[in-house]
């Protein structure tokens, strides 16, 4: 996408919000214009150690899916049988909005940034894991043919061959399922917790009543959604440039 | 340089595709395998590159009994065999990185072999110098193929394996890859056998030809055709009598 393009959209969008701000006019809609000021002014104060909580909760999350959902994607892609025991759990798991779990998993882990963590890893858990198995099943024998055939034995073609072509799919899963990530972050930290961008922007909003700081907080949330986004597209060009010649 | 003696193989289930089959292949020939579909041609290779594992009888190469895919062995497929997400020298650098990978175990590399990744002679013969930063998704077809066989070539196969390498192709791409085949085989003394469903073909890279007919195969059907290098075969009296007689045996068959 254009950077122009880009520019343009944001601006559109904050014209938008600025007309809606005006036609409203009353507190709970401040303009861009007071939530910009906000925003900076908060930047000195607390925003920025619930944006680094909730960026760390993200990150670990997302590390810690990848981790262990691209090798057991391999796995499952590699070994038919395994796929054929486990695929009818992944199934019935699959589709189930992990955001339900939230309340048992904060009964049994409590307080704290574990919680948080393992809802968030959960969600992208499935997406890594279905989208790498599909990918390493999807691989042509043919492919993995001729590259046994130059020597490869099992951890050469892991290396030269499985490894490479699941991380399409890893990029792939953490694109779509960002956003859901940082929703349920958002209603994650709603619950249970001093810090975070949710804890945040609810205590703002509704205990403090102090409006442009709850909006400078749901932008700070939306940056963070967009800046994860913005780096899955930083990596993908990146890691596979393959994909984007013509 | 390839002994099959007294082979027999079957896929699980089905007939046998060969029985007590016995087949000779001299060290620096070349040949060619041809035969209606379901005969067992590619089954053959398969055989040969030590993907697959006779239930009787045995397949020598270069006098060793084949149990597994040998390093000096080098297979050339009709397509996909390229990594999409590697550009043409790092895919042709391929079996030298596995071959690294595993250094000179004499099992996934002969013992002799010096670490290197140096395959810029191989793309300059092949005439991929000047695409080899691009993907396999940006060149054609042909392009491809000789991606494979640089790839292949890289790693001084002396026994090269080719399973309708250029069936994909157009025929003007067709023909110049099937001149190149013929001229690598010269230049480098490898033995050669190239399995194919067209009868051109089969009489274009084999100066031996073997015929399979319906499985089970049992004895090997060999026509020779000494005319193979002669110049401009393609268009000799020769050429066209050894089609007519072997397009009448397919027949047959």
């Amino acid at each position: 996408m254009k950077r122009r393009d880009l520019l343009l959209a944001t601006i559109g969008l904050l014209s938008l919000w600025q007309l809606a701000a005006m036609l409203v006019d009353q507190p709970i809609l401040p303009t861009p214009l007071v939530v910009a000021g906000a925003f900076v002014r908060e930047l000195g104060g607390a925003l920025p150690g619930h944006f680094l909580a909730s960026l760390w909760r993200v990150f670990a999350s997302t590390l810690l899916s990848i981790l262990l959902a691209a090798p057991a994607g391999l796995l499952l892609g590699q070994y038919p049988k395994v796929n054929a025991f486990f695929s009818p759990v992944i199934y019935l798991l699959y589709p189930i909005p992990k955001v339900v779990f939230l309340p048992i998993i904060l009964l049994f882990l409590g307080v704290g940034n574990l919680p948080k963590i393992v809802i968030i890893f959960l969600i992208l858990f499935f997406q890594i894991l279905v989208l790498v198995r599909d990918q390493a099943a999807g691989l042509r024998p043919e492919l993995i043919r001729s590259v046994r055939s130059l020597g490869a034995g099992r951890m050469a073609l892991l290396r030269f061959v499985y490894l490479p072509a699941s991380i399409p799919g890893i990029l792939t899963a953490l694109r779509q399922s960002v956003g859901t990530a940082v929703a349920v972050l958002y209603v994650a930290e709603l619950f249970a917790t001093q810090k975070g961008l949710g804890y945040y922007i609810y205590l703002n909003g509704s205990t403090l009543f102090n409006y442009p700081a709850m909006y400078a907080g749901v932008v700070a949330m939306s940056l963070l959604g967009l800046g994860l986004y913005f780096s899955v597209d930083f990596l993908e060009k990146r890691l596979c440039p393959w994909m984007f010649v013509k | 340089m390839i002994d099959l003696n007294g082979l027999t193989f079957a896929y699980p289930h089905g007939e046998p595709i060969f029985q007590d089959f016995a087949w000779q292949a001299a060290r620096g020939q070349a040949w060619t395998v041809i035969g209606p579909s379901g005969c067992g041609k590619s089954t053959l290779l398969a055989l040969l590159t030590g993907l697959l594992l006779p239930q009787r009888g045995e397949v020598r190469i270069d006098r060793q009994l084949l149990t597994r895919p040998r390093p000096r062995t080098g297979l050339i497929i009709q397509d996909y065999g390229l990594l999409p997400w590697a550009t043409v020298r790092e895919n042709a650098r391929l079996g030298l990185r596995v071959r690294n990978f595993y250094g000179p175990d004499g099992v996934h590399a002969p013992q002799d072999y010096t670490r290197t990744l140096e395959v810029d002679r191989w793309l300059e013969r092949l005439g991929l110098l000047p695409f080899a930063g691009q993907y396999p998704g940006q060149i054609s077809g042909g392009q491809r193929q000789r991606t494979a066989i640089a790839r292949t070539l890289a790693l001084e196969p002396d026994l090269l394996l080719m399973d309708e390498p250029f069936s994909s192709l157009d025929a003007p791409t067709r023909e110049s890859l099937q001149r190149l085949a013929l001229e690598l085989w010269q230049e480098s003394g490898l033995t050669m056998i190239t399995v194919t469903h067209t009868i051109e073909e089969a009489a274009l890279l084999g100066e031996q030809i073997l015929l399979l007919s319906r499985p089970p195969n049992r004895q090997a059907v060999i026509i020779s055709n000494p005319n193979l290098l002669r110049e401009n075969y393609r268009d000799t009296a020769e050429y066209h009598q050894l089609c007519r007689e072997l397009r009448a045996r397919l027949e047959a068959a």
